[in-house]
């Protein structure tokens, strides 16, 4: 029998390692480079085709650009090739588990991104005539229900354009209550584990802020928040809490807490941020909370597009619901009414004023009732104890490798760690993150929050298969033995195997450069 | 349920690694007496079919823009987005990621906010721009409260042309604030105001939009001159930002912070939101300006990457002292406004810009041409105020029962005014035709008969 | 000339009744890299404990405290352009600011090298 010998081998020849070769172009096969498009674009085309306008005489009254609009184009595509090219430089929830702690980066149902997209609600403008767009009110009453009957509350202002916002819709409302009882306070309690969007806003409305001591066991002590109401008595507007805590704990005295608050005359705010942990376990309605708000982007599964868009309704208790801002939408008997100024008010209704122009996030509102919709109640139910259940799962499978600053109990969706396991062995918890990277895992929420050092913030969610976890908590525990048995090279400079290497934050700050500039008028092309 | 990937065996396995007997020994922290077993007055879980048929007959309900003659301008345009916009930003990697906290494995997104801030301050002649606001409205409210910071004083002036909601937000964020106070001309259909009078020593800034919520172009360089004389910040407004290809840059004109909706470029009208702030300001308020920045840098290898940075400035670092609270923005609408603007590039926004302002001119004098119908202003982009012989909202709702959504009656947005019930703002852009103007002259002669 | 220190890690040399302050090597290694720093106007008149100048790493933001009553007669101007002058000399040429002191009694309650040193070995 003849052999033919030519042709392309099917295996590699042999097993030895050869080094990777440098190559031209600096792309690594799928792993490419791609120059600003500034760089690349053309100065004298348009990438759309647009219609030659016809001549005419403008009424712009002298008002005409003098200055040139020196910004390239592409063709479609060459557009197409950078941006996707730009894209596969990203991390993302749809390629790899995201265990960003108090962010809740879980999937992201392609069925709400269609909805969104029907012209029914994307070509929709918010100041056509109501009696064309009552879907669209609908929507918005609908969604407005289960956000209260999930928290048990009865109001919810739905503007607010994401969770710091609905924070600071929140404790406008506050102080807005307090201003109707002829009374002006200057106090918010904020506990030291709060996010830091808490003393933000409270300082942005006027506020002094006044920290409250967490606790050993990284919870609130009622006690501490009893002595700072004493001790500024009569001063204090409200708590911010945020429940489930940023130590992945559930304030176990949430109760008496509220209770103090409110026979001080105060306003209990929650911070919504980790509901994810509660949907349908418990009502922050029924917890003595007054104002919270929910995070659509994280509890909700709407997307987070790379830093937003968000969207932050704020759920309300009876006493602040009279002070919810304008917009709103009225149910009357047979129909409901959109209530857009104050000409519109009826007996009792007090808004404090209005956070944004038109009504809110409506194609983040299209995509979240989407998603509760087809969870339905026993859906988000079991979707919070998924998430809670994974968050335990990685507990116990890093407890015994990992410190717990807050001893071997439960916690709710996320688990944070601290650093004492990485004591002596040169590792910081950023190297710790930085050589996740490497193993193809988006890092965890690190040194946050404050009162943890060198705090680790894992939140699975409940998107994750167990298969998924194992080898998770398999990736973290070989990373910890290599750190403790001293093998610390692949932490000390990692990432390795990222788009980029480390990137130098102290330089980008001293010497701030926040846009391309052309590198001299000669290099560019004419235009 | 489709979306968890969990099976009831492998919640079992899992309960017993964690070493307990059922899912509710994990909730023990919540109180037992507020502790729930089901929410029972919501429904049960649907699937994608029920799901997709329930809100595609909601949709139904509405007339959406592109079903008739349209011509609803006042802060929110109509504009053509090329599929591409749209089939990019849905891509997993920019979609599904979170804010670039990571900078090595999400420098897709960073470079792209780079490019993005390059854009922004290209078009209104600034020397830098943020990673984007929520919206215009937020953006203006931040712009107002920024000024405060470097003119440590506390006085707002609020032009009688500036879109009212975005007045509104103004104020309430402004009644917060201790010892600030805001002065709201009248409602300036025609440009005419004495903002001028207005700016003494005490204000921090004013606040100047352009095109007005009228449609009015105004000059803004006189009054860069007198807030300047008086260390005031001007504060230039945009709610359409095509004007930008046409009309002289606020930064030309002399504006400290130029502020505005992005909407117009790469965004669909949405109902309202989400939609994208841009805000930029000069140099030396670098320090002062909220939101987040992108900045170049090296990596540790030497190769150009980019990071966010001067986030000293943020709440997460800086707390009670922070900028700004704001933290999530308006990143993937800021994508979509980049890459709209990348495939027109300078002249695309001008020819586009171009097309606006015939088909406005070309409305404006089909419509005044009605018996009883004026056109207000004498310099205007894409959108202009009528004065109409009847009820405005009577009009716009009569119009609308005729097919066409003939623009918003300004006493929607300023009720209780008798000067304004008679006024409707009224937009063109490129995706009107011919055919639409006759449309809407034909119904408006209608209705008014 | 005296050396005095704050328990907020700022030093302070006292020459006649000009006091030259700035924040001491422990402070610097705790902020990182300096990025940033913000001085107080010349003529501004400071009491005890105001908040005078702001120094700035990548990660933390740090208010620098008037230690003693004073007018401020001259800031650093070089540590705007080169912050990491901070980090390379923090008790030398990276001063902060000068002040006209017009209580020199408060002196009294600062600490001296000794005292600070046992200070920091506590922390």
């Amino acid at each position: 029998m003849s052999m033919n010998t030519q042709g392309r081998p099917s295996a590699p020849s042999g097993t030895v390692q050869i080094e990777k070769p440098a190559t031209f172009t600096g792309n690594r096969a799928l792993d490419m480079e791609e120059p600003l498009l500034f760089e690349l674009g053309h100065w004298n085309i348009c990438g759309v085709d647009l219609d030659e306008p016809e001549e005419f005489t403008p009424r712009l009254g002298g008002h005409e650009r003098q200055s040139d609009i020196a910004l390239p184009a592409f063709t479609e595509p060459e557009a197409m090739r950078h941006y996707v090219r730009l894209s596969r430089m990203n991390y993302a929830i749809d390629a790899g588990l995201y265990p960003l702690g108090s962010c809740t980066m879980k999937h992201n149902p392609r069925l709400n991104e269609k909805l969104s997209r029907l012209a029914g609600f994307a070509d929709l403008h918010p100041l056509q005539p109501v009696s064309t767009a009552s879907g669209a009110y609908e929507l918005i009453d609908m969604l407005s229900e289960w956000l209260m009957q999930l928290t048990g509350t009865s109001a919810v202002a739905m503007s607010p354009k994401a969770g710091a916002h609905g924070e600071q819709c929140g404790m406008m409302a506050i102080k807005q209550a307090l201003k109707a009882r002829g009374e002006q306070r200057s106090i918010v309690l904020v506990p030291e584990s709060a996010h830091g969007t808490n003393p933000a806003t409270a300082a942005l409305i006027g506020y002094k802020v006044v920290a409250v001591p967490a606790r050993d066991d990284g919870t609130v002590d009622p006690q501490a928040v009893a002595d700072k109401l004493k001790e500024h008595e009569g001063e204090v507007a409200a708590l911010m809490l945020t429940n489930p805590n940023t130590c992945g704990l559930f304030e176990p005295q949430v109760v008496e807490i509220a209770n103090l608050i409110h026979e001080a005359g105060a306003y209990f705010y929650c911070d919504g941020a980790n509901f994810n942990a509660i949907v349908g376990k418990a009502r922050p309605g029924d917890l003595g909370i007054d104002a919270m708000h929910i995070n659509i982007h994280k509890t909700f599964s709407t997307p987070h597009g790379g830093g937003g868009p968000g969207s932050g309704p704020v759920v309300l208790s009876e006493r602040l619901a009279p002070f919810a801002p304008l917009p709103f939408i009225r149910r009357t008997e047979k129909d409901l009414e959109l209530v857009e100024n104050a000409s519109q008010l009826a007996e009792g209704e007090q808004p404090f004023g209005r956070m944004t122009a038109f009504h809110g996030q409506m194609g983040m509102f299209v995509r979240a009732l989407a998603y509760m919709l087809s969870h339905g109640a026993d859906g988000l139910q079991q979707a919070s104890e998924d998430a809670v259940l994974n968050a335990n799962y990685i507990r116990v499978g890093l407890q015994d490798l990992m410190s717990l600053p807050f001893g071997k109990k439960p916690c709710m969706h996320e688990v944070l760690f601290d650093d004492t396991f990485l004591k002596d062995t040169g590792v910081t918890t950023l190297d710790f993150a930085k050589a996740m990277i490497d193993e193809g895992y988006h890092p965890m929420t690190m040194y946050f929050p404050l009162v943890v050092h060198g705090a680790m913030l894992i939140e699975p969610t409940e998107s994750e298969s167990r298969a998924s976890l194992d080898l998770f908590v398999a990736t973290l525990r070989d990373l910890v033995m290599s750190a403790k048995q001293g093998n610390t090279s692949r932490f000390e400079g990692a990432p390795f195997h990222a788009p980029r290497r480390r990137l130098d934050e102290t330089a980008a700050a001293r010497k701030p450069v926040l846009k391309w500039t052309a590198p001299s008028p000669t290099e560019v092309e004419p235009r | 349920m489709r979306y968890l990937p969990l099976s009831d065996n492998d919640r079992a396995a899992m309960m017993a690694q964690i070493g307990i007997d059922g899912i509710d020994e994990l909730f023990t922290d919540i109180p037992a007496d507020k502790r729930i077993k089901a929410i029972e007055s919501l429904p049960l879980r649907k699937t994608e079919l029920e799901v997709e048929r329930l809100l595609t007959r909601m949709a139904a309900k509405n007339s959406a823009a592109g079903d008739q003659p349209f011509f609803v301008g006042a802060g929110a345009y109509k504009h053509h987005v090329p599929a591409t916009v749209d089939h990019l930003i849905q891509r997993s990697e920019f979609l599904t990621s979170y804010t670039p906290y990571q900078p090595e494995i999400t420098q897709g997104t960073l470079q792209s906010l780079f490019e993005f801030q390059t854009q922004v301050a290209q078009l209104t002649g600034m020397d830098v721009a943020n990673a984007s606001m929520y919206d215009g409205s937020t953006g203006t409210a931040e712009a107002v409260l920024m000024a405060h910071r470097v003119t440590r004083k506390k006085k707002a002036v609020i032009s009688g042309g500036l879109h009212p909601q975005y007045r509104e937000v103004i104020e309430g964020i402004s009644a917060q604030l201790p010892g600030a106070s805001t002065v709201s001309l009248p409602a300036d259909p025609y440009g005419t105001e004495d903002i001028l009078a207005q700016i003494d020593d005490d204000t921090s800034c004013v606040v100047v939009q352009s095109p007005s919520f009228y449609g009015q172009l105004i000059d803004l360089k006189p009054i860069a001159e007198k807030a300047h004389a008086h260390k005031a910040l001007l504060i230039a407004v945009f709610t359409e930002v095509v004007s930008l290809g046409l009309i002289e840059s606020p930064g030309a004109q002399g504006a400290d912070i130029v502020v505005g909706e992005g909407q117009s470029i790469g965004n669909a009208l949405n109902f309202g939101g989400p939609y994208v702030g841009l805000f930029a300001t000069r140099q030396k308020y670098l320090r002062n300006m909220p939101g987040r920045v992108c900045g170049e840098t090296v990596d540790a290898e030497g190769k150009r990457g980019f990071v966010l940075t001067l986030s000293t400035r943020e709440q997460h670092i800086r707390r009670d002292k922070a900028t700004s609270n704001i933290c999530t923005n308006s990143g993937l609408c800021a994508l979509a406004f980049s890459i709209h603007m990348t495939l027109l590039g300078g002249l695309g926004l001008k020819k586009l810009a171009r097309i606006n302002h015939h088909n406005a001119i070309k409305l404006a004098d089909a419509l005044s041409a009605i018996d009883g119908v004026e056109v207000l202003n004498s310099a205007f982009f894409n959108e202009f105020t009528i004065k109409v012989p009847a009820d405005a909202n009577d009009v716009i709702e009569a119009l609308a029962v005729n097919g066409v959504l003939g623009g918003v009656p300004v006493s929607r947005l300023l009720p209780d005014t008798p000067e304004l019930t008679n006024l409707i703002t009224v937009a063109a852009t490129e995706t009107n035709t011919q055919e639409d103007i006759d449309a809407y002259v034909a119904a408006l002669k209608e209705v008014l008969a | 000339m005296s050396t005095y220190f704050t328990n907020d890690h700022e030093w302070i040399k006292v020459e006649g009744d000009i006091a030259t302050v700035g924040i001491t090597d422990y402070a610097q290694a705790q902020l990182g890299d300096v990025v940033f720093v913000e001085l107080p106007e010349t003529g501004k008149t400071l009491a005890k404990g105001d908040e005078a100048a702001v120094v700035e790493s990548v990660k933390a933001a740090s208010e620098v405290y008037a230690p003693l009553d004073g007018e401020i007669v001259e800031g650093n101007e070089v540590l705007v352009d080169e912050p990491a002058k901070v980090n390379d000399e923090p008790e030398g040429d990276a001063w902060f600011f000068k002040l006209k002191l017009n209580n020199k009694a408060q002196l009294d309650d600062l600490m001296n090298a000794d005292d600070y040193k046992a200070f920091v070995d506590s922390l």
